[in-house]
Order: structure tokens, then C-alpha cells, then sequence
């Protein structure tokens, strides 16, 4: 069995929007990370994987339950530990035109977080581990000069991703790394996250909306729908083999690149919107958009349980 | 069957302070009526630009449409006075675009934007253009249409004001719709309802679509006929069949191998190794060269002829030249 490094326990995220109105961007999600998995988290905008790829690291405050990284709570660590710990996550980000200062040189953006943790004691250690980096991500060395408006999108985004190599992480949360680029330069930077992994063996949490990439990375995939999980599996039975309505939907929902197999499929089209994570719906948040709704839906909310080996569902059509 | 679109030799530039940008450069298409086309591409490759040009909603200067013309109904458009474009635009050529949050205007009411167009072009007010424009909220799906009329486009959802602005793209009943993008800002679920309105619109009006995507899914799920266009050019063109199961040109199989499939197990993606061309100095020969892993000395040079394999499919590449195929028989015996 491999061993979790990352527990997420029942963890809530809700933001006030005003006096007497709360967003529950996260709403009681648990999981496990292992070891050198990749994990991958998806849903539709708004359902708050991106929320939860925040508060995992720490930049927002959790509003209940429980993150736990090697068996320590990060939202209960010292300034001084969590500093420490931000040396073993990183993160990389959706935009690569946001993310990278525009006033600084590559070696500017790739050296400031060793600089910041103190890891060389030389000017020139840095900078031979920048063209390491550089290296390592596909760039060549006298990129390490240029500014980031030199580059393209794809090139921005190995940037980042040299960025947050730096520090030698252990585990890299990425969220929707890939959505800003172009489809043929999508595939160059997946299979350099995968490479990456391979290399170092690193843990990654991927977040994304694009399934089709998800599944070609992930070992596991977890959906989420309105601040909730409700499917966690393996990724390929997740593919062959979904349980929840709003899964189905979503795998028949994405085209296919072949026109005799997009005429021949069976397209479940959801109705209706997403509903307001202010005011989500009462028992289960998906029963207003359900093609299978029945009562229950409406009175409680279904438990996340195992209904077939490693394979968690919340729906009550399997209780 | 008849050609409603035609579009001849389309050159469109852009001065900037950094040189001249050569978006599109020698664009031939057309579009026969109750077709849809689509125009793939990656960003940069000029299918927006061809499209604004169209509708000659290039902002000149800094944009010119350099050379070329554009026929709709037989008539050339491209000499059109700009009063006689604006007699033409939203009544017989629509357009909508990628964001539907920018598209439409904060501060006026639904019914108001969606009416606008009744009024301008074919002067119908008052209760005849309500019940018209309620007549198209119910056609793209919008529920109680006689509320919402009333409400301003915050109050809508992304999938909803996209159905808005079809709702005004269609309302004045125009023979062409370009739709650029029309789903990439949208949720999945919400993509395949969008896509699913297309074709019923399509089936009950017999309109003439062109979209512009970059989603080949998108393309196999909506297109009859497709042209791939790279570094301002379209590069190769043909049905739906012919580019997604006789694809020619090596940009083309490149795409098409780079997008993961959902429904098979593939272990590694194929990327396309380098970057599209810069559109300041544009190869002088076949701009996909540098990426091209069949790339040859003549591709460096000279750009290539069109080859006709059959009335639909037209493809640009010196591979389908004789004497390409016999290097290609050679080394493959080697």
C-alpha cells in the first residue's frame, strides 16, 4: 500500500460575501494524496477545485476540518514551520501571462524563491541551478536574460514550472496548467509534467476542467460539482465505469476528435444551470439538474462511500 | 448547390510599431448554403482576423484588408460602402463572439439589446418586435422569456447570455451566422447544450454557419465540411470525412494526434515539437517547415502548390507532389 502524504479531512471553505450571506466554496471534501500519484481534481467553473488547491497550500484559511501533509495540520503550523513546509509543496498557475512579473528576468523569477529559502550561500550557485532548471523544463540558457513578454504561452508556462521546481518540492499542485495554451503546445507541457514526475517522482494534484487531459495524467481523478466531491476512482474506471448522474454527463457532455463515433454516441444533455454555491440546493446539490432525482435527493444529502473497491460515489441511487 | 460565401485570395495586415503583421495571407474559401464550415486553428493563425474581414469589422488603421474579395450572393462585398456594409451586417451576415460576459451591454436591459437590431434595420417597434423577441428567447431556450426580457445581463448565467446573443445574432433573420469561438468560454455540459441549439436552429432555419473553434471535438461533433488554417493560410481543406479519417498535410495529422481522446487509452501524447511561425517576416516557403518532421529542401523555399485530391479536399504541401512521393518510396525502401 502507498503510503498518503496528503490527507484532506472533511474540509470546509466558505467565504462571506455579505453580513448574512456565505459562499461555500468547499463544502465537507475528504481525500488522500499518495505518495508520487497524480491526482487529479475536476469539475465545471465554479465548484471550487481551484479553492481547495488554495487552501491545501495555505493561502486561504480553511473554515473547518482538516489538511494534513506528512501527518501535520499546515493550518495549525508556526509561521516559521509553515515556511519550512513551503519548500515542499509548490504551485503552478492557471495563467502564464499573470503569473510571471513582468519587470523581472527569467533568472530573476526562477532564482527569487531559492533566494527567499536561502539555499545557496553564492550568487553563482543560483545561477548555474537556473540554467539546471532551465534545462530540465526545455528552455536553453541564454533565456535566462529575457523578460517574460519574449516568450510564448507555452514557453511562459515551463517558466513557471521551472519556478516552481526550484526548491526541489515534493509535491506540485497545478492548477489548470494547461488551459491558456494551444492544443498542440497542451500535449508538449503534459508530457513534461510527466517526465517531471517520472524524474523525481513527485506527487502532483492536478486541477483542471479539460477531462480528456485529466485522464491522460492522473492516476486517480476526484469530481467535484458545487463545493462537493461526488466520484472518486481510479482513472480509468472512472472512464469506463462512472456511477454518478452528473459524471455521465459530463464524459458524454465532452466531444470526441472523430466524427463516426460523435454521431454514434448517446449524449445525456443536462438541463437547467449550475445553481448559486450561495444558496446550493438542500440534501444533494445535484438533484435540481438530476435526470434521476427522486425524493431523497431533496431530504438528505448522500453519503461519500466505497461502492466498489476504491471507488467512492455520493449518490443515493447506490444506497 | 449554390455558393452564398465566397471568399478570393484574402490578404489582411496590421501596422504596428514593430513592422507590418501579415495575419492573413491569401485565404481562399466558400460556403454553400445551409452548410456549417469550420475554420481550426491555433491562436495567431489568422481564423479570427478572416472572419472580421468578412464582416469588415477590421479596425482600420491599424488593420487593412490588403487584397482580395469576398462575395456573398454573387454581390462583392469587400467594395461595399460602409452604409451598404451596415445594411448587410446583422441582417443578412451575423456575427457573434467568443465572451458572451463583453458581447453584450451592461446597462441596457435584455429586451432592449435584443430589439435594437429590429428597429435599425427593419424599423418594427412596439409590440410586434416584443413578441418577435420573445418568439427567439423561446427559440434558444430561455425560460420565462417575458421576465427575463426585463432584466439586464448580470442577472444571466454564462450559457445563458451566450443564448442571448445568438438570440440577437438571429434575430433579423440573417442567411450567414459566423460564430467565432462561441463555446470556449463555456462549461462543458453547458458547451453541449449550446452546440445541441446550433443544430436544431440550423435544421428549422436552414442557416449558413461558419465557426470558428479550435476544439476539434467541437468540429466533429458540428461541422460538414472544415478548413485548417496555420500562419494565415489555410493549409487544407475538405469535409468532415476527408480531414478527420484522409487528412494530408502533415500540421493536420499533427493536430489531430497532439488532442487526447476521451474514449481510447493512449499512453503518451504526440505534441508538435517548436512554435508557430512569427507573422512579422513569414517564411517566404511553407511556414509549418520548421516543425514539419517531413520537411524538405523545396519547403524551405518555395511555398506550396494546391493539390486537388478530389472537389472537396485541397491540400498545400510538396509531400503530395510526384516527386515527393518517390523520395518518400525511396528512403521508406532504405
Amino acid at each position: 500500500m502507498a503510503k498518503v502524504i496528503l490527507e484532506v479531512n472533511r474540509l470546509k471553505k466558505f467565504f462571506d460575501v455579505n453580513r448574512n450571506q456565505t459562499l461555500q466554496a468547499v463544502n465537507d471534501v475528504s481525500f488522500q494524496i499518495n505518495e508520487g500519484e497524480t491526482f487529479g481534481l475536476v469539475g465545471e467553473s465554479g465548484c471550487g477545485k481551484s479553492t481547495i488547491g488554495r487552501t491545501i497550500l495555505g493561502l486561504y484559511h480553511k473554515t473547518a476540518g482538516e489538511v494534513l501533509y506528512d501527518g501535520e495540520d499546515i493550518h495549525s503550523l508556526k509561521e516559521n514551520d509553515r515556511f519550512k513546509l513551503h519548500k515542499k509543496m509548490q504551485m503552478i498557475f492557471q495563467d502564464p501571462y499573470a503569473s510571471l512579473n513582468p519587470r523581472s528576468t527569467v533568472q530573476e523569477i526562477i532564482s527569487e524563491p531559492m533566494e527567499i529559502h536561502r539555499l545557496y550561500r553564492h550568487k553563482k550557485e543560483i545561477k548555474e541551478r537556473v540554467y539546471q532548471l532551465l534545462a530540465e523544463v526545455g528552455l536553453q540558457r541564454d533565456h535566462a536574460n529575457r523578460y517574460p513578454h519574449e516568450f510564448s504561452g507555452g514557453q511562459r508556462q515551463r517558466i513557471g514550472i521551472a519556478r516552481a521546481l526550484a526548491l526541489n518540492p515534493e509535491f506540485i499542485i497545478a492548477d489548470e496548467p494547461i488551459s491558456a495554451l494551444d492544443v498542440s503546445i497542451q500535449a508538449q507541457v503534459v508530457n513534461l509534467l510527466k517526465e517531471i514526475q517520472h524524474e523525481k517522482g513527485l506527487t502532483f494534484l492536478f486541477i483542471a476542467h479539460d477531462l480528456s487531459m485529466v485522464k491522460q495524467i492522473s492516476d486517480r481523478i476526484g469530481v467535484m460539482y458545487l463545493g462537493n466531491l461526488i466520484e472518486l476512482t481510479k482513472s480509468e474506471q472512472l472512464y469506463d465505469h462512472p456511477y454518478h448522474p452528473y459524471t455521465k454527463a459530463l464524459l458524454s457532455a465532452i466531444p470526441i476528435p472523430d466524427p463516426e463515433v460523435e454521431e454514434k454516441r448517446e449524449r445525456i444533455i443536462l438541463q437547467g444551470e449550475l445553481p448559486s454555491p450561495i444558496n446550493p440546493p438542500s440534501g444533494c446539490v445535484f438533484r435540481t439538474r438530476c435526470p434521476m432525482a427522486m425524493l431523497i435527493c431533496e431530504q438528505q444529502k448522500p453519503p461519500f462511500r466505497e461502492i466498489a473497491p476504491e471507488h467512492f460515489v455520493a449518490c443515493h441511487l447506490y444506497s | 448547390m449554390e455558393k452564398l460565401l465566397e471568399v478570393h485570395d484574402l490578404h489582411v495586415a496590421f501596422s504596428t510599431y514593430g513592422g507590418t503583421i501579415k495575419a492573413v495571407r491569401g485565404v481562399n474559401f466558400y460556403l454553400h448554403k445551409g452548410e456549417t464550415l469550420a475554420i481550426v486553428g491555433e491562436s495567431g493563425c489568422g481564423k479570427s482576423v478572416t472572419s472580421q474581414a468578412i464582416m469588415r469589422l477590421i479596425p482600420e488603421p491599424p488593420g487593412k484588408i490588403v487584397r482580395g474579395k469576398v462575395m456573398f450572393k454573387g454581390k462583392e462585398i469587400t467594395r461595399y460602402t460602409e452604409k451598404q456594409m451596415r445594411s448587410i451586417r446583422g441582417v443578412e451576415i451575423s456575427m457573434i463572439f467568443q465572451d458572451p460576459m463583453t458581447a453584450l451591454n451592461p446597462t441596457l436591459t435584455i429586451g432592449t439589446q435584443l430589439m435594437e437590431g429590429l428597429q435599425e434595420h427593419q424599423s418594427i417597434r412596439g409590440e410586434t418586435a416584443t413578441s418577435k423577441a420573445l418568439e427567439m428567447m423561446h427559440l434558444v431556450g430561455i425560460p420565462n422569456p417575458k421576465e427575463r426580457l426585463k432584466q439586464y445581463p448580470h442577472q444571466f448565467s454564462g450559457g445563458m447570455r451566450q443564448r442571448i446573443v445568438i438570440a440577437m445574432a438571429l434575430i433579423c433573420e440573417p442567411e450567414l451566422l459566423i460564430a467565432d469561438e462561441p463555446t470556449t468560454a463555456l462549461d462543458v455540459t453547458i458547451q453541449a447544450q449550446i452546440l445541441e441549439l446550433f443544430t436544431t436552429i440550423q435544421a428549422k432555419t436552414g442557416i449558413s454557419i461558419i465557426l470558428i473553434t479550435h476544439d476539434l471535438g467541437v468540429v466533429a461533433k458540428i461541422a460538414d465540411r472544415i478548413a485548417v488554417m496555420y500562419a494565415g493560410k489555410i493549409i487544407e481543406t475538405g469535409t468532415k470525412r476527408d480531414l478527420f479519417y484522409n487528412q494530408q498535410h502533415p500540421y493536420t495529422k499533427g493536430l489531430l494526434k497532439s488532442v487526447p481522446r476521451l474514449d481510447l487509452k493512449e499512453e503518451q501524447l504526440s505534441p508538435i515539437d517548436g512554435t508557430p511561425p512569427d507573422l512579422f517576416a513569414p517564411p517566404q516557403g511553407c511556414p509549418f517547415t520548421a516543425r514539419c518532421p517531413y520537411a524538405m529542401e523545396v519547403c524551405d523555399n518555395v511555398y506550396p502548390v494546391t493539390t486537388e485530391r478530389s472537389s472537396s479536399h485541397r491540400v498545400d504541401c510538396w509531400l503530395q507532389d510526384k516527386r515527393a512521393q518517390q523520395l518518400l518510396a525511396r528512403t521508406a525502401n532504405q
